[in-house]
Parts: structure tokens; C-alpha cells; sequence
């Protein structure tokens, strides 16, 4: 494997790594929104309280490790999608916040409004990442001199909108095991409920997206069908997608949080699959695409890059494990409590 | 409008406001390492409690820190995408590093810390303390070294337009990592100290929690006075001496030499003008620039002149900048003198003039922050990477500028709203003082 490869992997791998952890914070915050309610809400909001900003970093070091192995990419997709990324800023932000302020005043006022805050601050970004896959997946439009060229509006098209849906259903799903997995009593009961509402949403949502997809970009399924791997991710999606409702309908919340999780991975990596090598394919001409070869950093930094990967993630690893560990059980409310 | 000049100001905004945090995350964490070790060893529960206490302004601080932190992560690719791609190379690198090195450490045990208490063992929460502490510190390393690159360049070949990275030791270890590295950590240090030191000021002053505010204060003020020095000397001394010799027009620019001159005066004070470059009320030392930056009183140094007015940085807001940072940079160590001589006195308790005044100082690190970095930014034009790309060259082109005003304007509004709500939730969490003792 070569190293544009092997970094296209990494990526990949921050990518789902985020989506798994941060996932379910953004699920349980856009589910929070809906939640009446104050008790139960001040359960959610503390059931990710402990690991959420850990989780948040795997975004910040897939966005570091994109500027450092494919900065051309980090640079066209961030300034191309500038107002959208500035929209995703704030809703990020707020989220960040609403954590510390909302328990602070004990004033009803302040506490709805920190709710709404932390809730679209979740929703948004959740509805956001899908968009941005989308657009990534159907094409940036680049003009002759190869700038992109495209609008808010642009951006929120029917095709991405499709995923962004499918990204949102996808994490609400995620939130919703996590709650089941945390909970107990009613607030366990209706996630379990959510849970297994979104599995049906999640399955029919895929399906539309992937005929979407070969629609719109046909060039996303050149190997995709030849290719081994995608009949084993797509064998391990399926089960994800059985095991799940199975999952919780017996109660077993622990493996229905598996089986959302392998869902996330497998549908994230079934795209990458189609994506590679390309990065960001264009429009109208593909052979502008920028790729893994053509968008790349040296050999020697992806080398560098690739050590300081080795030395840190599995320290990373180790101690998230460790510090969720120390949270495990049910979610109780405590004198720490926000 | 400009899309050069919008750019900029969003970035100074932006990065202006997202520092007045970390300081005080990174300094007081660095007490809270202390103060939950004695908790730990001693188990005396004064210690636990005021663990708790500046805990619970950690924790608030900590979240606007992270909150107003990924703006910049962001910001490099959303504005400044021909710089992004021109320095990519070498400037993703310490950036990526700090993801993976740094911000899983801080955050992830942050979480441990602030909740964790009761769940672990009392050694391993004060583990967790460290590790934020650890993980801070070590996140300003690696975003000191990005910067560090942009001042003075290292380890690098240009080649198929863009930087390329040939040699990743020295771009690290550039000139002036080190100097810079040392200096803001301990800036941070004093903004924790005087962070400390104004919140026992106030309880002492009002009669409240005397023996717990006592021994914070103790703390913060003994070690608020070494690392008040260690800033000014040897810190900011080789900081100085580093920017004299690997930055020549910035080193004319913060020291007001307009004249290429030996026995070189130092400015202790003066309004500069221009046009042409000119120092208005002057009050100098002469020879003393030539003998601290060089070692010898006769050595000639480039005065702002001898550049090409295209390369020189802007000139007042850099003298001003640097030159009022250094008066608050010893009006710190004349603060924790004094406060420290009262100590030992045994009279800190009853002076009630300095515990006023160190109330009233508690923001004071964060101008001195502020101005260090305005110097030490606006120093470096016109360059955005040290004689390598300007700044005007290096903004995001496909990016219209009315976009960029639309940002601004909603970055703007958000933080002033998370500046007040942020100031106004820490008064009332220090007002409402340390959880009183379980009966």
C-alpha cells in the first residue's frame, strides 16, 4: 500500500472515529430538542457530559491530519463551502457552550434557551457533515481556471440534502442506542422506540442514497461492484442493520450500540470506497478531480505524519477507553452534574 | 471591502478572543495540579474544596477555550486557502500533531476531572488534573511551533510552488520555537497566578473563607512572583535577543530604531510617528539596545530604514504594543514583590489596599497577552510566512468578500454575547464562593 493510500485510510478512520464518538452526542442533542421533559433532560445532556469534548477532537484532528497530508483538499473544501463551514462554526460553538451555561441559572428562561442552543447546535452540524459528503460525493463545480465555484445554496441541493437527512437519521439512531444503552425507566423506553424507528428510516434512506449516488455519480461505482471489499462492508452493514432492531427488541442495548456504530462505519466506508482515489471530484470535468496522488503532501511529511500517527493514536485509544470506562453504568444525577 | 483586509480583521478577532482563554485554562490548571496534590496527600478538605471551586472556573473557561478554538482550526482552510496550500506541507503537520499529541489529552481527562471524582481513585483524579495540565501545555508547543515556522522558517525547500518540508527537526526547532514556546507558557503561568490571587484577594476581603483563601493566596502569590521574573528574565530577555537577530525589521519596528545605528539607545519611552519614521517624546538608555540584544554596547543595528518600505511592518501599533507589555510585565513583578514582602510580614490579610489592587489586577495578564501577540503579529508584516509569502497573497481568492463581512458580523455577535455571558457567570460562580463544608 502506498502512502497516499495509507493516508487516505487514515483520514477515513478519524472520519468514522468521529462519527462513532461525536455521533451519538450529536443524536442525543438533536433528540434533546424534542424532549419535554427537565428531568430527562438533564439525564441526556449528562450522559455525554463526561466524554463529549474528547470526542469532539477527533473532528479537529481529522480536519489537522487533512491540512497535513492533503492540504490542497483542506483549503478547496473549506474555502469552497466557506459560508456553509461558518454556519457549522457557530452551530458547533453554541453546543460547546450550552454544556456550561445552561445549569447555571436556575432560571426556566435561560434554561430553555441554552436547550435550544445545544439543540440545534447538534442538530445542525448532524444535518451539516451529510450535506458536505454529499456534495463531496456528487461533484464540486470548478470553473475553467479549476476554482471552485459554488454558493450556500448551491451546496444545499436536493442530492445533498439526501444525505444530509441520511446522516442526521443516521445519528439520531446513534443517540438514540446511546440514551437506551445509559438510561433507564421511560427515557429508555422511548429511545429504545427511536432506535428502532431510525433503523427502518436509516435502511430505506441508504437505499434511496445509493441509487441517488449511482444516478448522480456514476463514476463513484467504477470498481465499486469488482471490488471485494465493498461486498464485505455491505455484508457487514446488513448484519449491522439486523443485529440492531434484533438487538433491541431483547434488550441487549450494548450490541444494538455496536450494531449502530458498524452502521456509521460501514456506510462511511462504503462511500470511501467509491470515492477513492479521488478526493474531490469535479464538475463538469472529472479529470480535474483532485486525488490522493494529485492533492497530496511529500513523502517525506506523510512519512513524519505516519510516526507522530504511531506514537499518539494508540495512547489515544488507550486512555478514551479507560476514562469511558470509569463512566460505565446508567446515568445518574450527581452534585457534578450539569 | 477588501477580502485581504476583512480576512485579517476576522482572524484578529477571532484569535484575539479565543486567547484570552487558554492562558487562564493553562495557568490554573497548572495551581490545580498543585492544589489537588495536597488534597490528595494531605486529605485536608480546605485543599478538596478549593480543588472544586477553581475546578468548576476551569471547567467554564475550558469550554469557551475549546468553543472559540475550533474557529481557528478552521479558519486556515475557510480564508486563507492560498496559504494553506502554498505552506501546507509543513504547516498541517504541528497542527495535526497537536490533534493527536495534545487536545485527546486535555479534553479527553477534563471530562475524568469534572466528573470523575468520586468514580476513581483519588490519585488517579489528581492523574486526570495533570494530564489537562500536560495536555494544555503541550497543545501551546505545537501550535507555538506553526507559528514559530511563519516567523522564522526552517527545514524547508521551495519546489512545484508551494513550501516543502525537508527536514522536520529543524522546522520544529526553528529559531525562535523555543524562545516563544517558553515565554507564552509563562505568560500563561502569571495570568493563572494573578487569576488565583484576585479571587482570594476578594474572599479575604470580604471575611469569607479566610483560612482557604489564605492558602491560595500563599500559593499563587510565591509562585506568581518567580514566574513574574523568570518572563522578563531570562524569558523575555532571549525572546528579544532571538527576534534581534532572526528578525531585524520586526526588532527596528518593536523597539521604535528607525536610524541603522551602533551603541543602539533603548526606548523606554516615546509616541512614534510617521511619515518619516519618528520617535516624538523620547526618553532613552544609550548603547543599552546594542549591549542587551548583542553583547557588546557597539554593535550596529539595522534601523527600520535600512528596509524597503514594502517589507516594514506597521510601525506604531507595533512599538505601542510591545512597549506596554513590557510595563505590565514588570508592574507584575512589582505586584507579586509587593504581595510577597506582605507575606512574609504576616500583614497580606489585613492590607486591604493590596488586596484591592490585586482584585483589580486579575485581568491585567490577559492585556499583557493580548499585546504580546499584537506585537508579535502585526511585527511580522507584511509577511504571513517570514520572507516567503505575503500576506495579501496568501487569502482564500474564491471566497467574495461580502461573505467574508457576513462572518465577521456573526462572529462578532456571538462572541460579544459569549464575552458578557462568560464574564457574568464567572463573578457569580466566584461570589457564590467555595461549596461550603458537608455537615
Amino acid at each position: 500500500m502506498d502512502l497516499n493510500t495509507l493516508w487516505f485510510l487514515l483520514v477515513g478512520v478519524l472520519i468514522a472515529g468521529y462519527a462513532v464518538l461525536d455521533g451519538f452526542d450529536l443524536g442525543v442533542g438533536t433528540l434533546h430538542l424534542f424532549t419535554k421533559d427537565e428531568t430527562e433532560r438533564r439525564i441526556m445532556m449528562n450522559s455525554i457530559a463526561p466524554v463529549w469534548d474528547g470526542n469532539e477532537v477527533w473532528l479537529l484532528t481529522g480536519g489537522g491530519a487533512l491540512f497535513a497530508a492533503f492540504s490542497p483538499v483542506y483549503a478547496t473544501v473549506f474555502s469552497g463551502f466557506y459560508l456553509a463551514f461558518m454556519l457549522l462554526l457557530v452551530a458547533l460553538i453554541l453546543r460547546a457552550v450550552s454544556f456550561e451555561f445552561r445549569g447555571k441559572v436556575a432560571s426556566q428562561r435561560w434554561r430553555r434557551c441554552w436547550d435550544v442552543a445545544f439543540g440545534v447546535g447538534s442538530l445542525v452540524p448532524a444535518l451539516l457533515y451529510g450535506v458536505a459528503v454529499g456534495n463531496v460525493l456528487r461533484g464540486l463545480e470548478v470553473d475553467a481556471a479549476g476554482r471552485v465555484v459554488t454558493t450556500l445554496f448551491g451546496l444545499l441541493n436536493p442530492f445533498a440534502l439526501l444525505i444530509g437527512v441520511l446522516g442526521l437519521v443516521l445519528f439520531v439512531l446513534h443517540g438514540a442506542s446511546w440514551l437506551a444503552f445509559k438510561t433507564e425507566g421511560a427515557l429508555q423506553e422511548r429511545s429504545r422506540r427511536q432506535a428502532a424507528w431510525a433503523w427502518i428510516a436509516v435502511i430505506g434512506l441508504y437505499a434511496v442514497s445509493t441509487v441517488a449516488s449511482f444516478v448522480q455519480s456514476p463514476f463513484l461505482f467504477e470498481h465499486w461492484f469488482a471490488n471485494p471489499r465493498t461486498w464485505i462492508l455491505f455484508a457487514l452493514l446488513l448484519a449491522a442493520c439486523v443485529t440492531g432492531p434484533v438487538a433491541l427488541r431483547a434488550g441487549r442495548y450494548g450490541r444494538a450500540l455496536g450494531a449502530s456504530a458498524l452502521a456509521l462505519v460501514t456506510v462511511i466506508a462504503l462511500a470511501a470506497e467509491g470515492l477513492f482515489p479521488r478526493l474531490v471530484p469535479t464538475r463538469p470535468d472529472l479529470a480535474a478531480s483532485l486525488t490522493v496522488y494529485n492533492a497530496s503532501s511529500t513523502p517525506y511529511t506523510l512519512r513524519v505524519m505516519l510516526v507522530i500517527a504511531l506514537i499518539g493514536m494508540p495512547f489515544v485509544i488507550a486512555y478514551t477507553a479507560i476514562i469511558y470506562r470509569a463512566f460505565r453504568g446508567k446515568t445518574i444525577l450527581t452534585p457534578e452534574s450539569y | 471591502m477588501d477580502v485581504v483586509l476583512l480576512s485579517r480583521i476576522q482572524f484578529a478577532l477571532t484569535i484575539g478572543f479565543h486567547f484570552l482563554f487558554p492562558p487562564i485554562t493553562i495557568g490554573l490548571a497548572w495551581l490545580l495540579v498543585a492544589i489537588e496534590w495536597r488534597g490528595w496527600r494531605t486529605g485536608d478538605a480546605t485543599w478538596v474544596r478549593m480543588g472544586k471551586f477553581f475546578g468548576k472556573l476551569l471547567a467554564l473557561t475550558f469550554a469557551v477555550g475549546v468553543a472559540t478554538g475550533i474557529v481557528m482550526e478552521f479558519q486556515f482552510g475557510t480564508n486563507w486557502a492560498q496559504y494553506s496550500k502554498f505552506v501546507g506541507d509543513i504547516f498541517g503537520a504541528p497542527l495535526a500533531a497537536e490533534g493527536v499529541l495534545a487536545f485527546f489529552l486535555e479534553s479527553g481527562f477534563l471530562g475524568l476531572y469534572l466528573f470523575g471524582r468520586n468514580r476513581v481513585s483519588k490519585g488517579a483524579h489528581w492523574f486526570s488534573i495533570l494530564m489537562v495540565a500536560v495536555g494544555s501545555t503541550i497543545s501551546a508547543f505545537w501550535i507555538l511551533v506553526a507559528n514559530s515556522w511563519q516567523q522564522t522558517p526552517a527545514g524547508y525547500v521551495l519546489r512545484d510552488g508551494r513550501a516543502e518540508l525537508v527536514d522536520f527537526w529543524a522546522a520544529v526547532f526553528n529559531p525562535s520555537t523555543l524562545p516563544r514556546f517558553f515565554h507564552t507558557v509563562d505568560a500563561a503561568l502569571i495570568t493563572g497566578c494573578f487569576f488565583v490571587a484576585g479571587i482570594a484577594a476578594y474572599l479575604l476581603r470580604k471575611n469569607r473563607e479566610d483560612d482557604l483563601a489564605r492558602r491560595a493566596a500563599r500559593l499563587a502569590i510565591v509562585f506568581g512572583f518567580v514566574v513574574s521574573v523568570l518572563e522578563v528574565f531570562p524569558s523575555g530577555h532571549l525572546h528579544a535577543r532571538q527576534v534581534a537577530h532572526t528578525q531585524p525589521e520586526k526588532f527596528a519596528a518593536i523597539e521604535g530604531l528607525y536610524s541603522s545605528t551602533s551603541a543602539a539607545p533603548m526606548v523606554l519611552f516615546a509616541y512614534p510617528v510617521t511619515p518619516p519614521p519618528d520617535l516624538k517624546a523620547k526618553v532613552e538608555i544609550h548603547g543599552l539596545l546594542s549591549w542587551l540584544a548583542f553583547g557588546d554596547m557597539n554593535t550596529r543595528i539595522r534601523g527600520i530604514e535600512e528596509f524597503p518600505p514594502d517589507d516594514r511592518p506597521p510601525l506604531w501599533l507595533t512599538f505601542v504594543s510591545f512597549h506596554n507589555m513590557v510595563v505590565l510585565g514588570m508592574y507584575f513583578i512589582a505586584a507579586m514583590a509587593w504581595g510577597a514582602w506582605l507575606l512574609k510580614r504576616g500583614t497580606l490579610w489585613d492590607s486591604r489596599r493590596y488586596l484591592a489592587l490585586l482584585m483589580i489586577s486579575l485581568p491585567l495578564p490577559l492585556a499583557a497577552c493580548q499585546l504580546g501577540w499584537i506585537a508579535a503579529e502585526v511585527g511580522r508584516q507584511p509577511w504571513i510566512v517570514y520572507q516567503l509569502l505575503r500576506t495579501r497573497d496568501a487569502v482564500s481568492t474564491i471566497v467574495p468578500a461580502g461573505d467574508v463581512l457576513l462572518s465577521i458580523v456573526l462572529f462578532s455577535i456571538l462572541y460579544l454575547l459569549l464575552g458578557v455571558l462568560f464574564v457574568y457567570l464567572l463573578v457569580r460562580e466566584i461570589r457564590h464562593g467555595p461549596e461550603p463544608v458537608a455537615q
